[in-house]
């Protein structure tokens, strides 16, 4: 997207343009603080002493410590529930690439627009369409409250964004590219194993990421079929409402450690990331 | 080996997808087809009961007035939600679309509040609209408004939490109207430019209409994601106070999950998932209509 060309420069008067620039500033810092503000507030929370949390009016000047992130390892297995939430992301990452690529491919070649209905279908549906009977046949399985039960749902959040974000990406592909290696001789599995997947690397880091955010994130899986075994992150954060006298500095302090990956993880790919956005989007 | 790789090159349309398709036909339309048959079952796990019930469910959800509630507050919620996110989507997407230092930094921030994990952000917000403590009442009283009761208040709580919807979900009109301004041919607007139009009739008169395509896939996307807003508002209110911020989401979550009637759950679960199914068909329909 940096190298599209930039809005046309406005010719105006000098009167008109200064008052152009403060309006356009102005709109700029509103909406910062407006977006950025409870992120901040969340991580300056966390900084504080329960007794200073609580304050009225909030302290914005204080001494920071770290006695909040410390007390949240310290009190819960905080650092079991990232390795819970991590190995049902990347397992439901995985498995959603390893079936989802050579699908969304096929999808995007031969023009399977009844299989692309299908997963789009599954894609637009809320949650709950499957939790009832994935409830039902997890307890008579005894899935209920296991990570491979958890992860095993959440593919059918990550597999249809996969698909559905690859097919954008394999369409742009040349075919010429592909007709090209068919007569010297290639096979169609390798086409798309030495031709295909290296040139939609941007493709695939978006799709992983949003993959694994949406896992990451993902709540009411794990609130229905999860149990004490499988605390994933979402779910130990929501936990901090549930106590009598709620502490603020504590959960602060719990939804920063959750949330702070994600954010890192986004600033470091957030090129791909607007990528994996639009492509399905602005292409219709 | 080699004849296994000459069948699989073959039948590349069967091999690539079918592992793919037969995973999601088990966890996810298997379910579907489930979810219908329990709908039409008196299954109640507190009663442990199971027998056929024909539509009984479906003629009890629909003379229900609590899911009447909950179907007209969810058409209010993701109208206020997606209107103001999209409108707020296009403002940023116009002032990012300018060239200024800082630019992409700007854009990178605007994009947090979307991939942050919800029920943590949900959480912040909860605390930051408590109406004793919580630094909003703080700030309207700065600027010298009266405080409020945001989610505590059964005539704010639905507004209160499309401002945390909206906080959500801009970002993400954002970042796609910002795609879709970048593809725009310049002529028209340079042209308009040399000619004296103003900023406000460029927009309106020219930019507006270009970009209608995006703006529809933009609203059909919100229109999708507000109608199954689950997350911000079981961790903010549940539901309430009362039942005064009860979507259909958490009603059929309520019925099927809480009170564990999974007959009547799956009914008003199977209403809902047709309710957004329809909703999304027609968009798709009218945004098609445009298009021929």
């Amino acid at each position: 997207m940096a190298e599209m060309p930039n809005a046309p420069v406005y010719y105006g008067s000098r009167a008109g343009r200064v008052a152009d620039a403060a309006l356009f500033y102005g709109c700029l810092a509103a909406l910062l603080l407006f977006f950025l503000f409870p992120l901040a507030w969340m991580v300056l929370t966390s900084l504080k002493t329960n007794v200073q949390a609580m304050a009225y009016p909030p302290l914005w000047v204080f001494a920071p410590t770290i006695k909040n992130y410390i007390d949240v390892f310290a009190n819960n297995p905080f650092f079991q529930y990232m390795v819970n939430s991590t190995i049902v992301a990347v397992s439901a990452v995985g498995v959603s690439l390893l079936l989802g690529l050579p699908a969304a491919y096929s999808m995007a070649r031969y023009r399977q627009t009844k299989l692309g209905l299908t997963i789009l279908v599954v894609k637009i549906l809320p949650g709950i369409v499957y939790l009832v009977p994935l409830f039902v046949i997890y307890r008579q399985l005894g899935l209920i409250n296991t990570l491979w039960g958890v992860a095993l749902a959440h593919i059918i959040v990550v597999l249809p964004l996969v698909i559905w974000i690859m097919v954008g990406f394999f369409e742009d592909i040349p075919r010429e590219l592909e007709e090209a290696a068919l007569i010297d001789g290639c096979t169609r599995a390798g086409i798309f194993l030495r031709i295909v997947l290296p040139l939609s690397k941007p493709g695939i880091v978006a799709a992983t990421i949003l993959g694994f955010i949406a896992s990451w994130n993902n709540f009411i899986f794990a609130l229905i079929l999860g149990g004490k075994n499988t605390v994933t992150l979402p779910m130990a954060v929501y936990s901090f409402v549930s106590f009598e006298d709620v502490n603020w500095g504590g959960l602060t302090a719990a939804a920063t450690v959750i949330t702070l990956p994600i954010l890192a993880l986004s600033l470091v790919v957030q090129k791909h990331l607007a990528g994996g956005l639009t492509i399905g989007a602005v292409k219709g | 080996m080699t004849r296994w790789l000459e069948a699989i090159d073959r039948h590349v349309p069967v091999v690539f997808p079918l592992p793919a398709i037969l995973l999601v036909g088990s966890l996810a339309l298997y379910p579907i087809a489930y979810t219908l048959v329990i709908s039409t079952r008196n299954y109640d796990l507190g009663l442990s009961n199971y027998s056929v019930a024909g539509l009984a469910n479906y003629a009890k959800v629909l003379s229900s007035s609590q899911f009447w509630s909950a179907f007209l507050r969810t058409f209010l919620f993701t109208g206020l939600s997606v209107v103001v996110s999209t409108t707020l989507g296009m403002v940023m997407a116009v002032i990012l679309n300018r060239d200024f230092r800082g630019a992409r930094w700007a854009r990178t921030a605007f994009l947090l509040p979307m991939v942050a994990t919800p029920v943590a952000t949900s959480l912040v917000w909860m605390m930051m609209f408590n109406p004793t403590l919580g630094v909003l009442n703080y700030l309207l009283q700065l600027v010298g408004l009266p405080p409020s009761l945001w989610v505590a208040d059964p005539q704010l709580v639905i507004a209160s939490i499309v401002l945390v919807d909206v906080w959500h979900s801009s970002p993400f009109a954002m970042i796609v109207l910002l795609a879709g301004l970048r593809s725009l041919p310049r002529e028209p607007i340079e042209s308009a430019m040399i000619d004296g139009a103003t900023r406000l009739q460029i927009f309106r008169l020219i930019t507006l209409p270009m970009l209608k395509p995006v703006l529809v896939v933009v609203l059909i996307f919100r229109t999708i994601d507000a109608l199954k807003a689950f997350d911000i508002i079981w961790v903010i209110t549940a539901g309430g106070p009362g039942t005064s911020s009860e979507t259909l989401y958490v009603y059929a979550y309520n019925q099927a999950f809480k009170y564990l009637d999974l007959g009547y759950g799956s009914a008003v679960i199977v209403i809902f998932a047709a309710i957004v199914a329809g909703v999304t068909a027609a968009w798709v329909k009218a945004r098609e209509r445009e298009w021929t």
